[in-house]
């Protein structure tokens, strides 16, 4: 086994602590008692107190959760469907430009990718609210799941589903009852990341919203512009506990999952 | 009929969403500033069926993009981004570097743990980690406060609001960008190599030149791609942690959106930028390619 050398730790010590710092400090003075951010007048927990009673953010909150929760479903089950598409159907009309269609909103910036659906909502009459959101992430983050999606569908023995076939299986009993089982921890991390990029989406949301609907973001973005706030420390020091524990907790389940499914493969491929 | 069914639920989904918004924009850009309800003259009437098409077809024209290299704004926010987006590259690739290698070369058992703090970032509000260096870098901030009491400056340094605090907002958020591809690279790195180089007379510093970094090249080229690529189109660190003189293309299209109502010359702008954007892409895309063959 190699040893850590003093330029390696060094190098972890300093970059887990540029990574690290920023947030911790962060978090340290949302319990400030001053108003004043910068200078520190002992502890205190008025900030997270005035910040459940700011009805502004609550509601925005709200917007934001069921904005996510709507829009990465259905990301979800667009992402997993194109990249089924992408990976089983073989050759169709137009499969350069759906694969194109897949891979091109990655790239795409997205003051771009908000600008083009602000325009289509607008020639198309479509009043802009949380509807439009929802559209908007759910046509970007699809992307996103049917790439991960995908990996894991390449990579997955295809003599499964053939078997499943063969035994008298319709298409969508071996879909269901092979092949999303073993793709099941790609499809939960396709949630996940949709889920998690529409909680964070600024741009796209600004562009495609209307004044019905404000989303957190948003609403953190036009108090942030006017400097620091000590209700958007406490804000953001809820948010990475969320994080925190959500990451934790998921890498624990899927790491455990995907061991599983792998002797699942192992199991059956030996049977 | 079924598979039809299948393979057309997201594909007219990305049609109507994704290619149609776009050709909108595409249209727009070629189409005139108006004082009207939508602000862009012809709007298309199909009513008068082919003659109709025709005549819009006629009014399009390339005005707007001339425009644009007229006026210096365009060219200089151009500039800039690549520029920005450049320098950020190299300074996240000096800052990423070290910490993959240092990873790679952690204990086994560490890795999982180093790669889950790595990724950890990237799962956290983006807005958020942008806005935590405001707090730091302000006149009154902590690292003046900082380095004032360790006596290093006696007048607090301005940091933010310029385009140093941009860069160090880049390479903060892009790092886990970096690091991850370069890693990848590093972990499969077969340490046999790098004995049989010094075995042969070289020293270790030759040998990473020679070696390491010849063998991590794949990871340092996607990873300055996937830094690089959305930098340019940036628009929250520089308008949050830059200053008015820091000029980026992203922000100077939503100017043009929002505050001036200039919908054709937004589009226009918008188009330039994917065409910049372009070339990156393809080079990224024969990168994952050739990586990717290497690997069969």
């Amino acid at each position: 086994m190699r040893k850590l050398t003093w330029f390696n730790v060094t190098s972890l010590t300093l970059g887990f602590a540029f990574l690290y710092l920023p947030m911790v400090i962060l978090v340290i003075y949302s319990f400030n008692a001053s108003k004043l951010v910068t200078v520190w007048a002992g502890f205190s927990t008025k900030w997270y107190a005035e910040l459940f009673q700011n009805q502004a953010f609550l509601d925005a909150a709200w917007v934001t959760l069921r904005v996510a929760v709507v829009s990465s479903t259905f990301a979800t089950i667009l992402g997993t469907m194109a990249a089924y598409v992408m990976v089983r159907a073989g050759r169709f009309y137009g499969r350069t430009l759906f694969s194109g269609m897949i891979y091109a909103p990655l790239v795409m910036p997205e003051v771009i990718t908000g600008l083009s659906l602000l325009l289509l909502f607008i020639g198309i009459g479509l009043d802009r609210g949380i509807l439009t959101i929802v559209l908007a992430h759910t046509t970007f983050s699809m992307c996103y799941v049917s790439v991960v999606v995908s990996s894991r569908l390449v990579s997955f023995d295809q003599s499964l589903e053939e078997a499943a076939l063969d035994l008298g299986c319709s298409p969508w009993q071996a879909f269901r009852l092979v092949t999303l089982p073993i793709i099941a921890p790609a499809v939960i991390s396709g949630w996940l990341l949709a889920f998690t990029l529409s909680l964070d989406d600024l741009v796209i949301a600004s562009f495609t919203s209307g004044p019905s609907a404000t989303t957190l973001p948003m609403k953190i973005w036009s108090s942030v512009r006017l400097g620091v706030n000590p209700q958007i420390n406490a804000l953001s020091t809820i948010m990475i506990a969320i994080v925190t524990v959500g990451v934790i907790t998921a890498s624990l389940i899927s790491k455990r999952a995907s061991v599983r499914a792998l002797e699942d493969e192992q199991a059956a491929a030996r049977t | 009929m079924r598979r039809f069914t299948l393979i057309a639920i997201p594909y007219f989904w990305l049609l109507a969403l994704f290619l149609v918004p776009f050709l909108i924009v595409l249209k727009i850009s070629l189409s005139d500033t108006a004082l009207a309800i939508p602000p862009y003259m012809p709007s298309l009437d199909l009513s008068e069926g082919w003659a109709g098409f025709m005549a819009f077809l006629t009014e399009l024209d390339f005005e707007n993009f001339v425009w644009l290299t007229e006026d210096d704004l365009y060219w200089k926010a151009y500039l800039s981004s690549l520029q920005i987006a450049f320098f950020s590259t190299v300074l996240t690739l000096i800052v990423g570097y070290p910490i993959a290698y240092a990873m790679a070369r952690a204990p086994e058992e560490w890795r999982p743990t180093l790669l889950m703090l790595v990724i950890l970032p990237f799962w956290t509000s983006f807005l958020i980690r942008v806005y935590s260096w405001m707090g730091i870098l302000s006149q009154e901030g902590y690292l003046n406060q900082a380095l004032m009491s360790l006596g290093l400056i006696s007048e607090p340094l301005i940091i933010l609001n310029t385009n140093i605090a941009v860069y160090i907002g880049i390479v903060y958020t892009y790092l886990p960008f970096m690091i991850l591809p370069i890693y990848a690279a590093l972990e499969k790195l077969d340490g046999s190599l790098l004995e049989a180089a010094e075995d042969l007379g070289c020293s270790r510093a030759s040998a990473f030149w020679l070696v390491t970094i010849p063998l991590s090249k794949q990871g340092i080229i996607a990873g300055c791609f996937l830094v690089f690529i959305p930098t340019i189109g940036e628009f929250v660190i520089p308008s949050l942690l830059g200053g008015s003189q820091t000029l980026m293309i992203g922000k100077v299209l939503s100017e043009e959106f929002f505050s001036n109502r200039d919908w054709p010359v937004a589009s226009a702008v918008a188009i330039i930028l994917l065409l910049i954007l372009v070339i990156p892409i393809i080079l990224f895309q024969r990168n994952e390619q050739k990586q990717r063959e290497a690997e069969k």
